[in-house]
């Protein structure tokens, strides 16, 4: 198969996220060994990076209050990078003490959202983002940026795409190397991706974007399927399809690294990621957290015994 | 293909809601024999008992001219053929070769012609078959062309495993292209690989109007255990709503009816919309 030919990027780089943005939403509180255990799994399959956890108060996030424990506890393959979230210039400088080597900032292109989620405008945010990204680029530390309610909000409803791109472009100008978009609940489809995409593309170079799709519609390959055709080219996906929606009760979130690749693979678009290793590493997270996996890959392939 | 016998009063109720929705296709039932299919032993009570609503087109499978004969007798307006791209699916699914139930087909498409009744094509494993793995697109261009050429109105590419991949799509659809019109062509997916709605994706952009689903994403994948088959009609009227793209489907009213038959069923959705809809 050839890619290029049909205009579709020739290496897509997968950010792994179960290990913060996954076990973030499992509702079971994982042990420090068995997270360890699964980003040391998750460094063996060829994932170019695995972001590891979240230097937040503990009091808003037990499940990260092993923040240290973690970072200090993983080993750092080369040619990985191990991302943390940084909320705060507190939190940056506990990460950094830790050992971290890159770090993500978390805003939203939502008032009501931002409000919600961390107490503060969107712009206060990003003012406690600027002071984060200056430290980091003092200490040559990588600086990414996410933009949560991409495709819709929770309380908000749709969401501009203009809006997107404004925000985009000021977490891009305070010096994040690259913005994450994210369809936070999931009710993107690929008419607005391609909207949006078409309005941040003004604003951010392509190969800035990346995209952080949810299944809780079960539209996010469809939706990564259209942001690839528009020439993104980083995606970002939870191994198993760790971590729930916290706004549709029972329903799924992150989309299953599994079923990327999947995807990928038969798009004949190099990752550099070994399905079957992904897919073990799968199995084991949902052993310890005695859950069925959210990957319809993993599923398919545990019945027939086949790939 | 679900476990238990679904009584005949919640298939026609079933028939019934879907018939509300906008839909203007449903597949009925299969007359084909209980012995092999006993979920469908009904089938001439099932079209016989469901409200037939104008404009919307009611077919049912009819394996061989005994079915054809039967299903006309019941009412039928409108019937489908089965053929498959692996010559051992066939083989192993109908005990003959894919030219001999080729040959089959010609008594029912000469009835069906006779009888001024519309007949659609269905060719199974068009993206990989359990048995034999990889399928060559050239194997479904030529047997979907032998179908549109004994009077199939219509060719539904069924990827049965559900191992097809936007990439496999789009390689065998520009074959199959070159053989059948694109206003003639289909697409079946399966979930089984969470690949369906990309996969659709790829079909729509290559010019396919046509798309086959079910609600709820009933019916598994007896191939892979435990794993999902059909795909949704629920996430697909979903992304085709996202899209702007008109089908005339009421959303709500097909979540209804998924709920209806789940519930029936005593199991839960595979539609994702449908559970992320339900906020119990």
């Amino acid at each position: 198969q050839e890619p290029q030919a049909s205009g579709l990027p020739e290496y897509i780089k997968i950010v792994e996220v179960g290990p913060r943005d996954g076990l973030q939403n499992e509702k079971v509180i994982v042990p420090t060994d068995i997270k360890i255990e699964l980003i040391n799994r998750l460094s063996k399959t060829g994932l170019p990076a695995v972001e590891v956890t979240s230097f937040v108060s503990s009091k808003w996030v037990p499940q990260m209050a092993d923040h240290k424990e973690v970072m200090r506890g993983i080993e750092r393959h080369p040619g990985v990078q191990y991302p943390v979230l940084t909320p705060n210039l507190q939190g940056f400088h506990s990460a950094i003490a830790a050992g971290a080597t890159e770090v993500s900032v978390f805003g939203a292109a939502s008032e009501s959202f931002s409000k919600m989620n961390i107490n503060c405008s969107i712009e206060e945010s990003i003012e406690k983002f600027e002071e984060v990204a200056k430290s980091a680029r003092n200490m040559n530390i990588p600086v990414r940026g996410y933009v949560s309610c991409a495709l819709g909000c929770p309380y908000e409803g749709s969401i501009i795409p203009a809006k997107v791109a404004e925000v985009s472009k000021r977490l891009y100008s305070i010096g994040c190397y690259e913005i994450s978009l994210g369809d936070t609940i999931g009710v993107g489809t690929p008419g607005s991706m391609k909207k949006l995409l078409e309005a941040v593309m003004k604003e951010i170079p392509l190969s800035a974007l990346a995209v952080h799709c949810h299944d809780t519609y079960g539209q996010a390959l469809a939706n990564i399927l259209t942001a690839i055709q528009m020439g993104v080219s980083v995606v970002d996906s939870s191994v198993s399809g760790l971590g729930g929606c916290p706004y549709a009760k029972g329903a799924t979130g992150n989309v299953a690294t599994e079923d990327v690749i999947y995807m990928l693979n038969g798009l004949g678009i190099k990752t550099g990621v070994n399905l079957h290793a992904v897919m073990e590493a799968g199995d084991f997270i949902c052993t310890a957290l005695n859950k069925k996996t959210n990957s319809k890959v993993a599923q398919a392939s545990f019945n027939t015994g086949t790939i | 293909s679900s476990q238990n016998v679904v009584p005949t009063p919640v298939k026609i109720n079933l028939i019934n809601m879907l018939s509300e929705t906008g839909l203007q296709v449903i597949e009925a039932t299969s007359f084909v024999s209980p012995k092999w299919v006993p979920q469908m032993a009904d089938h001439s009570e099932v079209l016989q008992g469901i409200r037939k609503v104008p404009g919307i087109s009611y077919p049912v499978l009819t394996p061989n001219l005994k079915g054809f004969q039967a299903a006309v007798a019941a009412g039928a307006k409108e019937v489908s053929i089965f053929g498959a791209a692996s010559e051992l699916f066939t083989r192993k699914n109908i005990n003959c070769s894919i030219e001999e139930s080729l040959e089959r087909f010609h008594e029912v498409m000469a009835a069906a012609r006779t009888a001024n009744i519309p007949v659609r094509g269905y060719v199974s494993c068009v993206l990989g078959c359990p048995y034999e793995g990889k399928i060559s697109a050239a194997k479904v261009a030529e047997v979907s062309k032998k179908m549109y050429s004994m009077g199939c109105y219509e060719i539904s590419l069924g990827d049965t495993i559900g191992v097809g991949t936007p990439g496999s799509m789009r390689d065998m659809l520009s074959v199959v292209m070159q053989e059948v019109p694109v206003g003639a062509l289909a697409v079946h997916c399966h979930d089984t690989y969470g690949q369906a709605l990309a996969n659709i994706l790829v079909a729509l952009q290559m010019g396919v109007s046509v798309v086959d689903a079910s609600v709820a994403g009933l019916g598994g994948c007896p191939y892979a255990r435990g794993a999902s088959g059909n795909v949704a009609t629920e996430d697909l009227v979903y992304m085709l709503n996202g899209l702007g793209i008109h089908t005339g489907v009421d959303l709500q009213k097909l979540m209804d009816t998924g709920t209806f038959i789940c519930n029936a069923l005593n199991r839960r959705t595979n539609s994702k919309v449908s559970q992320a809809s339900c906020r119990l």
